[in-house]
């Protein structure tokens, strides 16, 4: 058996996915922070900035800015130029509806900082349903 | 979530895929965050602008505009935010025709659904006000804060694909704003010097908002004595919306649910932090530029109203702007057209600006616009414009309405960071 570091959030939408972890404790926003055309974070202040996102499963702190993400991830993931998954500290209504209208995996609210205990560059599995991420 | 009979044979399908997407996008969200039932809105307010929405977006609406007609028609009054093309300078902003084109279908797609094309996001001046305890699903962070905080009516961030499935439906999941417990205060801010004109008020409403950690934090304001205009409130909302990505704000004795601070908070309410002028004045020289050329001035997010439109063409009047320089007032269609009949879109064209109609500076293709136009250095009256477009590869400018027509007439950023 794998002895992989488990982490359990709260809730989780869409389905089990494995990718490699980019991660930050800077805040999310499709709108505010990427270069949706080049795949690419582009808000100067971001700590990803200049980082290729595409098929990595992010792991972030909070959902921040506005609205426009509820479209922009469907939008994402039909060119193929979406991230594998989202793990956030705290989504807001708008990255769980962007993330369900979507069918991108999405958890949250863990009790820890996951962007604390992932780091960048480790492959980990996540499962919505049970609102699990485990680094492989 | 506990659905009833109706809402169980949408979410069968029973009244075609149109009310069964619906009902299958409430249902994934409302167990996200846990709700138990649904709640009956009274309005949408819908975003759905071509650059959010994509081809994969069009294409989504325009499947469900060939359903028969009393399978897709919406069920409660709906109406749009900002779109991303204005068809009458469209070509002179050098967007493309399939930019065009494809907010068209997009348009097609909504009207055949029975939404009313308003594109406007501050929908709360100028449309249909929302009412105290009104249940809502408002899809523009800016209209939901305002909405919330200022006239007690209730909506989360409702976003596209959401604020269309509570039309179809009538009705969202119960969780969030809706319920009394997520209106309560969480945090406190004293002001010790009231801000003076829309870019100040846009400036602490960014303080607050750079301060909230999560959707779910309801800041509470206190120290403003006399009410803000409307227009200096939104500006004030609009920032905390787009700084903190948080939907509702309490100011004591201001807004409806704040008389007192015991109103708000359930025990002793938590050790204030102070707010003074030189907060403010920091928030603003944040955004001074390492140089003084301009390229843009643009007046949006959230859309002029007619008295700021007023000011506008009151500080254009008899002015030109620098040949260099690209002047943009976004605003509504219904005060776009107040505004030619009262002569304001004359004056402000007169001095070489522009005045579009029906669409908002970042939600039309900025970063293409920008590149087209050789835009980089942009500056604005706008907290919440500023912050965004830093995303988008402008260099922004943070000053007041005079600041920013002085320096389109000048051609080179004057009167900030000092």
């Amino acid at each position: 058996m794998s002895e992989g570091r488990v982490y359990k959030g709260v809730a989780g939408i869409g389905a089990a996915v494995e990718g490699e972890a980019l991660v930050a404790h800077d805040n999310f926003s499709a709108r505010y922070d990427l270069d949706r055309i080049k795949g690419v974070f582009s808000r100067p202040s971001h700590k990803l900035c200049g980082e290729n996102y595409v098929g990595k499963v992010l792991i972030l702190n909070i959902a921040k800015g506005g609205v426009a993400t509820a479209w922009m991830l469907r939008e994402m993931t039909d060119r193929d130029m979406a991230p594998a998954a989202l793990i956030l500290n705290a989504a807001n209504p708008i990255m769980a509806q962007g993330a369900a209208f979507a069918n991108l995996p999405l958890i949250d609210r863990f009790d820890v900082d996951i962007t604390s205990v992932i780091k960048t560059g480790e492959h980990v599995a996540v499962d919505p349903a049970n609102a699990i991420v485990k680094v492989l | 979530m506990k659905l009833d009979d109706h809402e169980k044979a949408m979410l069968a399908g029973e009244e075609g895929p149109a009310r069964r997407y619906a009902m299958e996008q409430i249902v994934r969200v409302g167990d996200f965050f846990g709700a138990e039932r649904c709640v009956d809105v009274s309005q949408v307010h819908l975003m759905a602008d071509p650059e959010s929405l994509g081809e994969a977006g069009v294409a989504f609406l325009e499947g469900l505009a060939e359903l028969p007609r009393d399978e897709r028609r919406v069920r409660v009054p709906t109406v749009t935010d900002p779109r991303g093309v204005d068809f009458e300078a469209y070509k002179r902003l050098k967007q493309t025709d399939a930019m065009a084109g494809l907010e068209r279908r997009a348009i097609a797609a909504f009207e055949s659904f029975g939404v009313m094309m308003t594109d406007t996001c501050i929908n709360y001046q100028t449309i249909l006000p929302p009412v105290m305890g009104e249940h809502l699903a408002f899809g523009d962070t800016g209209s939901s804060i305002y909405a919330n905080s200022v006239l007690g009516a209730r909506t989360n961030f409702e976003g596209g694909p959401s604020a269309l499935a509570a039309a179809l439906a009538g009705r969202t999941a119960a969780y969030g704003l809706h319920l009394d417990e997520h209106r309560r205060g969480t945090s406190l801010f004293h002001v010790t010097a009231r801000p003076e004109g829309l870019t100040e008020w846009g400036a602490l409403g960014a303080i607050v908002g750079k301060a909230m950690s999560s959707y779910w934090d309801v800041p509470v304001v206190t120290g403003i004595e006399g009410a803000p205009t409307s227009d200096e409130i939104k500006q004030f909302g609009a920032a905390l919306a787009s700084f903190g990505s948080t939907p509702l704000f309490h100011m004591v004795g201001i807004t409806p649910e704040a008389p007192d601070l015991k109103a708000v908070f359930d025990g002793d309410p938590p050790k204030p932090a102070t707010m003074g002028a030189g907060d403010v004045a920091d928030l603003i020289r944040s955004y001074t530029p390492a140089d003084d050329t301009l390229h843009v001035v643009a007046f949006a997010g959230p859309q002029l109203s007619l008295v700021e439109m007023q000011m506008l063409a009151g500080l254009l009047e008899g002015r030109t702007l620098n040949k260099d320089v690209a002047l943009l007032a976004t605003t509504s269609p219904e005060i776009k057209s107040a505004c030619d009949r009262m002569g304001l879109t004359a004056a402000i064209e007169g001095a070489g600006g522009v005045v579009l109609s029906g669409v908002c500076f970042y939600q039309m293709y900025a970063r293409e616009i920008g590149e087209a136009n050789g835009w980089k250095r942009l500056m604005s009256n706008s907290a919440k414009l500023v912050n965004i477009l830093g995303g988008y590869g402008y260099e922004p400018v943070l000053g007041s309405m005079e600041q920013c027509v002085e320096s389109a007439v000048q051609g080179r950023i004057v009167g900030v960071g000092s």
